[in-house]
């Protein structure tokens, strides 16, 4: 049984790499804006709707 | 560094000179991933609705060893899960990322080598798991070259991925994004952890870990595979193309960051749930079931959330087959994910573990959740990436009624066998018996639904060939757009020059976040080392009478792995009255001590093994391997001819013995270069003796008679000394 510390260690590596993550993100102003993000995928990819571009 | 400066940015961007830039995005990987993902899903799917006949028609195999149960059963799990949902996986980040982070992917070279890196694996795969090359380790069951090879092409996708983003011109990083990172750091780490195993030739390898821990870490990855490889990745992609199929933003943004940092911390500690009642520490069971429970909160919150992204929109899914698809989606996943954390309850999984409640829960998942998520994107992508329209919206249509139909028919008559097979496992009689002492009872039983199931899944692939015609006749009815041109102003840091230096400012200011993750990798790198001998010194045997296998019984061991034999037959008697009747006594972690890798099963589509030896004569087991149904009539259990015919390869002895000390086996030094061999065929001879009073007259070198001494040892280490029937390893070589 003495894997589960191997695994609570991976795991745990795992769950540290997030929360420096998630502290980086919530610092940086990643989720200041709950609204316009969602919005704004709707209308990103605009050209590719359009024609295609003539390789020639 | 500081990164205050995130809000409001583009106009200022523009304002300060940076300009616009014009990129293109890459289709071309996408239409290669989407191709991919269509092909290997027929193939997953077809060997699927094979075995599913074989279930009920033994014969469906055509008595070829390449194509028994056991050996297809992970061809089908490993195509469906890597090769399809993979593929489809890297088709919607591929084409998702580029958007959402306005930026081509990070390098085309990388793209390429996932794209053939990936295909060669699964190519490798379709091969050498019918020839029977095989770890036996649930969705980790290809040998150790092409694990390495595995890990290779995720490094590639995740450099891939992470220096997409790096280079992004969106500041802002879309929840997508979130969950796509998730899967790439976390499955690097399971794969890494699970697969560690010392080599035994090419093709061949043991476990570092052994019985109780090989079964822990097997189920950590294994739940994990499905929470990082099967969720995550199809979550970001639902929150990308769910929103853009309705062309209205998602319900609730702010829930869909909760969903993800919810899902992700907790996930990752629900993997016991897969070993309740087994010899497993009580503790760690209970934690799992804890853990499994809290994963409604965040589940329901991100279904909720896809399902509300519909409201005011559901004329819309009324016509439009791509989002009636994403509606059955994130049912099924919000269906898996009550079910799962419900089956994860002590109580509820006595009754519903090694049944077909299992099957019935993991197909809702994968043909409901991957499956319909993956056919809508496919709907969704080919006329854009042919600048068309789809060929036939009524095809599409038909396409999700019979898929839909199809799933049906798989998922209740399995719910049905299931509950049948768990409720006559444990009936007793009045008297205080059980009422149905022979297990082949509780098979014949449930047979009909095996049938259901079949036509189920025949409903369900021929769904997808219908995809396939219309995704086809899209394809010809547009011409490809290999890149798509797009516009976006690039992403400034403090500094208007500073676009070239982007990435070492960026890794400049992650100081912080580098060297977490430099400790980690170091860590890592340290715990490789530690881990062999750390756990060859906890593998000190608690029951004094645990031997390990003879060299004959290691090759048997190794045969009934090759054959797949666990897919049908656990290992792992549980400690209820109900198990112990039937089987005898229950089993303890401390019998597992020499099993790399270890054998439980999950499913018993046959009865559980731990304590078969000793139960019948030697004899029984010759003609019952060579046609199951001379000793079992109604066995649906495939005939094993080869096994009679095969021989032994000795070679092999040596360099498995090798291997086996390697991971902690007590095998006395030298016992390879000769007493090995010859308690092999001491070993042999005395089974052959054996077969001899029931009539039956077999070479000695065989493979039959190497099963026949794995399965006659096993459970007999902990009865009376007396009645173990033959003489350990250690013994013999003393």
């Amino acid at each position: 049984m003495s894997v589960i510390l191997i695994l609570i260690i991976a795991s745990l590596g795992i769950a540290v790499c997030f929360l420096a993550g998630f502290i980086w993100a919530a610092g940086s102003g990643q989720f200041e804006d709950t609204c316009t993000p969602s919005m704004r995928i709707l209308t990103d990819d605009e050209p590719g709707d359009r024609p295609p571009v003539d390789p020639n | 560094m500081s990164f205050e400066a995130v809000q409001g940015q583009p106009a200022q961007a523009a304002g300060r000179g940076l300009g616009i830039e014009t990129f293109l995005y890459d289709n071309r990987i996408v239409r290669a991933f989407a191709i991919a993902t269509v092909i290997w899903g027929l193939v997953g799917m077809s060997a699927g609705l094979l075995i599913a006949v074989e279930l009920f028609f033994p014969g469906a195999n055509l008595n070829l060893q390449f194509i028994t149960f056991g050996r297809l059963r992970p061809v089908h799990t490993n195509a469906v899960i890597f090769a399809f949902v993979g593929n489809g996986m890297f088709m919607g980040i591929y084409y998702s990322l580029q958007r959402l982070c306005k930026a081509r992917m990070f390098s085309d070279f990388l793209s390429w080598f996932n794209f053939w890196g990936w295909q060669a694996i699964i190519v490798s795969a379709a091969i050498t798991l019918p020839l029977g090359f095989t770890t036996s380790k649930e969705y980790a069951e290809l040998e150790w070259p092409i694990d390495i090879a595995i890990a290779v092409v995720w490094i590639a996708f995740t450099v891939n991925l992470l220096g997409t983003i790096l280079k992004r011109r969106e500041r802002h990083m879309y929840v997508s994004i979130w969950f796509y990172i998730a899967t790439a750091l976390t499955v690097a780490v399971l794969h890494v952890v699970n697969s560690m195993e010392v080599p035994a030739g090419w093709f061949k390898s043991y476990s570092m870990y052994a019985g109780v821990q090989d079964a822990l870490v097997q189920w950590w990855y294994g739940h994990n595979a499905v929470a990082f490889f099967l969720t995550t990745p199809y979550l970001g992609m639902m929150y990308y193309f769910l929103p853009k199929a309705a062309n209205r933003p998602v319900f609730s943004y702010r829930l869909s960051i909760i969903h993800f940092w919810g899902l992700i911390f907790i996930y990752i500690w629900a993997g016991p749930h897969h070993l309740l009642y087994t010899a497993l520490p009580d503790w760690a069971q209970s934690l799992g079931m804890a853990f499994s429970v809290m994963l409604i909160a965040p589940s329901w919150g991100g279904m909720l959330n896809g399902l509300l992204t519909l409201r005011g929109a559901w004329d819309k899914v009324r016509q439009d087959p791509m989002l009636k698809f994403m509606v059955v989606a994130v049912t099924a996943y919000g269906m898996a994910t009550l079910e799962g954390p419900t089956l994860a309850i002590k109580s509820i999984n006595s009754l519903s573990h090694y049944t077909d409640w299992t099957i019935a829960h993991v197909h809702t998942g994968v043909l409901g959740w991957n499956g319909f998520l993956t056919f809508s994107v496919l709907y969704w992508l080919f006329p854009r990436l042919y600048n068309t329209q789809l060929w036939s919206t009524k095809l599409a249509n038909y396409h999700f009624w019979i898929a839909l139909l199809g799933m049906m028919f798989y998922v209740i008559p399995m719910y049905v066998a299931g509950v049948t097979e768990g409720l006559m496992w444990k009936q007793f009689t009045p008297d205080g018996f059980l009422q149905y002492p022979n297990f082949l009872e509780t098979v014949v039983q449930v047979l009909p639904m095996y049938r259901l199931r079949a036509i189920g899944g025949t409903l369900y692939l021929a769904g997808v060939v219908l995809m396939v015609v219309n995704l086809y006749r899209t394809a010809r009815s547009g011409q490809f757009v290999p890149d798509t041109e797009a516009q976006a102003a690039a992403l400034h840091h403090e500094e208007p020059d500073s676009a070239p230096a982007l990435s070492h400012r960026w890794l400049e200011g992650k100081a912080g976040l580098f060297t977490v993750l430099s400790v980690v990798a170091v860590l890592i790198g340290g715990l490789v080392e530690i881990i062999p001998m750390y756990l060859i010194k906890e593998n000190v045997p608690t029951i004094a009478s645990v031997k390990p296998y003879t060299p004959l019984e290691m090759m048997g061991r190794d045969i009934y792995i090759r054959e797949g034999c666990l897919g049908c037959h656990s290992q792992m008697i549980r400690p209820f009255r109900s198990e112990t009747e039937r089987y005898g006594e229950y089993s303890k972690a401390g019998e597992f001590v020499y099993d790399h890798p270890f054998l439980w099963g999950s499913k018993r589509i046959g009865p559980d093994l731990h304590r078969v030896g000793g139960k019948y004569p030697d004899a029984w087991h010759y003609n019952h391997m060579e046609n199951p149904r001379s000793t079992s009539p109604g066995s649906v259990m495939p005939n094993y001819p080869w096994l009679l015919s095969q021989k032994l390869d000795e070679s092999a002895v040596a360099p498995r013995i090798r291997a086996l000390r390697k991971v902690g086996v007590p095998y006395p030094a030298g016992f390879e270069n000769g007493p090995a061999l010859a308690s092999l065929h001491a070993q042999q001879e005395r089974i052959v003796g054996g077969l001899k009073g029931g009539l039956i007259t077999a070479a000695p070198d065989r493979e039959i008679i190497a099963v026949i001494a794995y399965l006659q040892r096993l459970g007999t280490d902990i009865k009376a000394p007396s009645a173990a029937s033959p003489a350990p390893a250690t013994a013999a070589a003393k």
